[in-house]
């Protein structure tokens, strides 16, 4: 928590530009200034906070605008930060220390940063302002486009076709954005080859054979001459030489110009091709005013890429509190991910130093194009461009300007061919360049900072946090240094087992062990806990051992799972029937209403769609199955770390927009994941059409009906970090979609850790979202036939717990009051009455002697 | 009902010597009625789980390990205002025998009540009841040691 500035007021300044970069100052004098010296005003033109730009294509992959935000949205509650959204500044009055903003006021300040950013160009090509032409910077440009595509399909039936001008960076995401909405696209571009600022001929040649390969054409060395139009729509396009091409939308994409209109007006100096020019502090000539990111001409040019404009944004607010912080420099390296294809650059990349060797490893077939550029002596790494593998990325960048050691061609073989050169790399290596995080740093934070995790080194040090390319090394460095301090990088269950839950389970599983006494005594140590207990509980549960109070088994259960309910604050327990998909009949809750209004119990309905009852007793518990079970209920396993429900819309059948049977999945999928033990419990849903009434993105597997199949979506939840979950594949067929889930639920069950849900699973799986995509649909692992068969046996084998507890006596004993009393009700219990029910009473309640109803005791038929 | 006593470490409270659980024949004492109940047979008890039982009118929660031995502390968990240790997973902590609250898994000692793991709380430790089991018949003294730290 900040300190109120003491004494005197605190300085004001004020930020003119919300992107990523004002965001990054924010953050950073935020966390440096303790004490509350400076208040600060950020002025944002776009109707949001900042927002992920580097990120904006993922908006086409279901992902919602919230999903773009950056960071935590706390600091907007900060007292000492005011976000004015929507608001632009129109002039300075740098005499003055005024702006004006779009909103007719006037803010005073002490100091002013520019952080403008750029606009995205548009060339002057006669029709260039036709309806259907795009250009790709904001969340609104990529929000038009989407409208206008949807719009349009549903007007021609026919496939759309779409072109995108430029063939840089920027071009071939907007490329990747016209194929995620459906969009055949057509990459134009004027240099000889794609992406001519990062890359050199070959590997412009091998991105060329990636991309058309994906089903992009490309027409490089082609210059467009003007747009024509059918009805005020943009329609054909047309080239200096060549063929014209019709098109139903074209995206503009050939490069960004600085926004320094705001400096030039003041009089502030700007560069030769715009931006505003500042010295290696980022300040400009005039000493209140800075300007950072995008739009500031720094060394003679304005940098396009985030990492140099954060960067910036330390220096800025180190100067701000009377530091001495200078530019380091940009480093322009860049690793993306294009169209799912790789491509990164970095160093001197086209070999433009004097003295340089090249080392090029090229593989026309694969697809691959690597390059190093090294000294003339081939021992120091000058930079290099890496085309369809960029995985020795991560571990090459550092070492630029050092000595790689050994043959340079070992590092460009594939991942796992070579040992990366970690252990080695010299502190002051930059691991992760959006953060400017040094190796040192990193150690820093493992030796010094106490982190134990990546997790926390994340935190800590913030790399890995923007981009995420250079997550890899930075795990690495991070076991490496834990290992050597000696922290063995545990994973230990707990003090019984030396195995993580992941390798406990594939012992279990290939030694086809049965009991915990067998576990224990060849892989622990002592009589287990309760942590070790329930989790191979469960491990034994997924396998499809038996029943979960079979004898020995029982004594691993969690009192939820030993008594088959929910314990409840007051000792009591809550009971909750399975209602597939949240369908029921209206006899099915008449049996529910008596059986709540007999035994006296609370009844609400859950965020699951079904019914919860509560305030029964552990003696009653079993009673109160009967009746369900005689009625043909079964258990809804809401006790489980296990499958709880699919919450389902209503879907086609009755929804005037559906277009799938929402509800008819979700019933199947329930009653095929029923009794599924799990790592943690998994909640599904099921909507009928986009517009996702059933909430499943909040869900571990969510799938959204569209015209041609369903999407799934996987790793979502609510509760306290609430997570999106992402999308795993699209219009699949039924049985594809249910082969899919069944792998993906197997995978999670057998690798993730204890108490893990699928969001954080997904995130810490070697690979990420990508490598499980590839387990699950490509069947990389070579598992797929036996995580099929594993589901299939879980769905042979399913029995309702409770019916079959109902019928033996033996694990009915455990539901006695009292041993010596076993019909005795606890005597402690006692409620009061609330809006028509019972509810626990409070201790005030108790000692006042307001107590209404001394135990659940109204029932009237045993 | 008022749920047994519980003190702090601080307050290590001074046990009762008339009731020795290693006691061969606790009738000894002559006022078997008195001082002890019988409360159930030993098969009556499921190994490493807890039971609970009334001993004169008093909630208590008996656990029989995986050597057999029953122990007895107080039902009512002190970090919830519930009687459900009994419902808490056996286990052990190094050589000690012990068992997690159901509710919000503090850990005690199975043979003292002192808590082991207050998770985040103040030590609370718990009243414990000696125990003999004679014939497979167990039976529980009615007057409870309170509860002390680990020595
Ligand atoms: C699709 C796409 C993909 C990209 N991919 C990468 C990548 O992979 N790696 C990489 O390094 N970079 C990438 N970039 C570039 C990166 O997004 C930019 O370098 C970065 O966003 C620049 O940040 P900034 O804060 O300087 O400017 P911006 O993010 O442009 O923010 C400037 C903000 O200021 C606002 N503004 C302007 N004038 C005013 C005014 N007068 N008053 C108030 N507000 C004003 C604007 O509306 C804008 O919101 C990508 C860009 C795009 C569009
Ligand atoms: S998601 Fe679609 S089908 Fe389901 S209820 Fe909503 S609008 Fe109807
Ligand atoms: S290099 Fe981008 S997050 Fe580290």
């Amino acid at each position: 928590m900040a300190m109120e500035p003491r004494g005197k007021a605190p300085h004001h300044l004020v930020v003119v530009g919300g992107g990523m970069v004002a965001r990054r100052l924010v953050d950073a004098l935020r966390a440096r200034d303790g004490e509350g010296r400076w208040a600060v005003t950020l002025l944002c033109e776009e109707r949001r906070a900042p927002y992920d730009r580097v990120a904006l294509t993922s908006y086409f992959t279901g992902r919602d605008p919230e999903d773009l935000a950056l960071g935590g949205q706390e600091i907007w509650d900060d007292p000492l930060v005011t976000i004015r959204r929507g608001v632009a500044a129109t002039a300075i009055d740098r005499a003055a220390r005024t702006v004006t903003t779009s909103d007719g006021r006037t803010l005073g300040y002490d100091s002013l940063v520019l952080a403008t950013g750029s606009y995205a160009a548009v060339p002057p090509v006669p029709g260039h302002d036709l309806r259907g032409a795009f250009v790709y910077r904001t969340i609104d440009d990529v929000a038009d486009l989407r409208s206008y595509v949807e719009s349009l399909r549903g007007e021609l039936d026919r496939p759309l076709r779409g072109a995108v001008v430029g063939g840089g960076l920027l071009g071939l995401e907007a490329a990747g954005a016209l194929r995620a909405l459906d969009v055949d696209a057509t990459v134009v571009e004027f240099a000889p080859r794609l992406m001519p600022l990062q890359v050199d001929d070959g590997g412009g040649e091998a991105l060329r054979r990636l991309i058309e390969g994906l089903g992009v054409s490309v027409r490089t060395g082609t210059a467009t001459a003007r747009l024509t139009d059918h009805l005020g729509r943009v329609a054909r396009m047309h080239f200096a030489d060549g063929p014209a091409l019709d098109v139903d939308v074209v995206i503009f994409a050939v490069g960004v110009r600085p926004r320094d209109e705001l400096a030039r007006g003041a009089g502030l100096e700007v560069g030769e091709r715009g931006g505003v020019v500042v010295d290696d502090a980022c300040r400009t000539r005039d000493p209140a005013v800075w300007a950072i990111g995008e739009v500031a001409c720094i060394g003679g040019r304005c940098l396009g890429l985030v990492s140099p404009g954060y960067a910036m944004a330390e220096v800025v607010a180190d100067r701000l509190l009377g530091g001495e912080g200078t530019f380091p420099g940009a480093d322009l390296s860049t690793k993306l991910k294009l169209l799912g294809v790789d491509v990164a650059s970095f160093g001197d990349a086209f070999a433009q130093e004097p003295g340089a060797l090249e080392v090029v490893v090229s593989d026309p077939v694969a697809g691959v194009y690597k390059k190093l550029v090294m000294s003339d002596d081939a021992k120091t790494l000058r930079g290099g461009i890496l085309v369809g593998d960029a995985s020795a990325y991560a571990a090459l960048r550092p070492m630029v300007g050092r000595e790689l050691g050994g043959d340079p061609v070992a590092h460009l073989l594939p991942e796992g061919a070579t040992p990366a050169p970690t252990g080695d790399l010299p502190d002051d290596a930059a691991v992760c360049s959006c953060n400017n995080v040094s190796a040192g740093a990193i150690r820093c934070a493992v030796t010094e900072g106490g982190c134990t995790d990546l997790a926390g080194v994340k935190a800590c040090t913030k790399a890995g946090t923007s981009c995420g390319s250079c997550l890899p090394l930075v795990k690495r460095l991070v076991t490496t240094e834990l290992e050597k301090s000696g922290v063995a990088v545990s994973n230990a269950l707990c003090e019984h087992f030396d195995l993580s839950r992941a390798q406990l389970f594939d012992v279990v599983r290939v030694q086809g062990l049965t009991s915990f006494s067998e576990i224990i005594a060849g892989h622990g140590r002592g009589r287990g806990c309760d942590i070790c207990k329930p989790v191979i509980g469960s491990v034994l549960a997924s396998l499809g051992t038996g029943h979960i109070l079979d004898g020995e088994r029982a004594t691993l259960q969690d009192t939820n799972d030993h008594v088959m309910a929910n314990l409840q604050k007051d000792g009591s327990y809550s009971v909750v029937p399975r209602i597939p998909g949240g369908e029921i009949t209206p006899e099915g809750l008449l049996v529910i209403g008596q059986v709540a209004k007999d035994f006296g119990l609370y009844t609400k309905i859950t965020g699951g769609q079904r019914i919860d009852l509560f305030g029964a007793r552990i003696d009653q518990v079993p009673a109160i199955w009967k009746r369900l079970v005689d009625a043909g209920f079964e258990s809804g396993h809401a006790y489980g770390k296990s499958l709880r429900t699919v919450k389902s819309c209503v879907g086609s059948t009755w929804c005037r927009f559906g277009v799938q049977d929402s509800v008819g999945l979700a019933i199947d999928l329930e009653l095929r994941y029923r009794g599924l033990r799990s790592p943690h419990k998994l909640k599904l849903g099921v909507s009928g059409c986009a517009r996702e009434c059933a909430e499943a993105r909040g869900k571990d597997v969510g799938v959204i009906a569209t015209d041609n199949g369903w999407n799934l979506y996987v790793g979502g939840n609510g509760g306290f970090t609430p997570r999106h979950a992402r999308l795993l594949a699209e219009d699949l067929d039924t049985e594809t979609l249910v082969r899919t889930i069944d792998r993906f639920l197997m995978l999670y069950i057998r690798t993730a850790d204890r108490l893990q849900r699928t969001a954080a699973w997904v995130e810490d799986y070697e690979g990420g979202l990508d490598a499980i995509r590839a387990v699950v649909l490509e069947d990389s692992l070579g598992i797929a036939g036996d995580l099929d068969a594993a589901m299939a046996a879980h769905v042979g084998s399913y029995e309702d717990e409770w019916a079959a507890t109902l019928a033996d006596p033996e694990k009915l004993r455990r539901f006695a009051s009292f041993v010596n009393a076993p019909d005795e009700p606890d005597p402690s219990l006692a409620y009061v009455g609330e809006r028509g029910q019972a509810r626990p009473a409070t201790p005030e309640e108790r000692e006042g002697g307001a107590v209404l109803i001394a135990g659940t005791t109204l029932e009237v038929r045993p | 009902m008022t749920p047994p006593a519980t003190t702090a470490p601080s307050s290590a409270a001074p046990v009762p010597t008339d009731l020795d659980p290693t006691d061969p024949d606790p009738t000894a004492l002559g006022d078997t009625a008195g001082v002890w109940e019988e409360v159930c047979h030993l098969d009556d008890l499921p190994r490493e789980r807890g039971a609970a039982a009334l001993v004169d009118g008093v909630q208590v929660a008996l656990f029989r390990t995986h050597d057999d031995t029953v122990h007895a502390l107080q039902q009512y968990d002190p970090y919830c205002g519930a009687h459900v240790l009994s419902r808490g997973i056996v286990g052990t902590r190094g050589d000690v025998p012990t068992v997690a609250s159901p509710m919000y898994k503090q850990v005690f000692d199975l043979r003292t009540g002192a808590c082991l793991d207050p998770v985040g709380r103040e030590p609370v430790h718990l009243a414990t009841y000696p125990v003999v089991v004679r014939d497979g018949v167990v039976l529980v003294g009615r007057e409870p040691r309170h509860g002390s730290g680990p020595s």
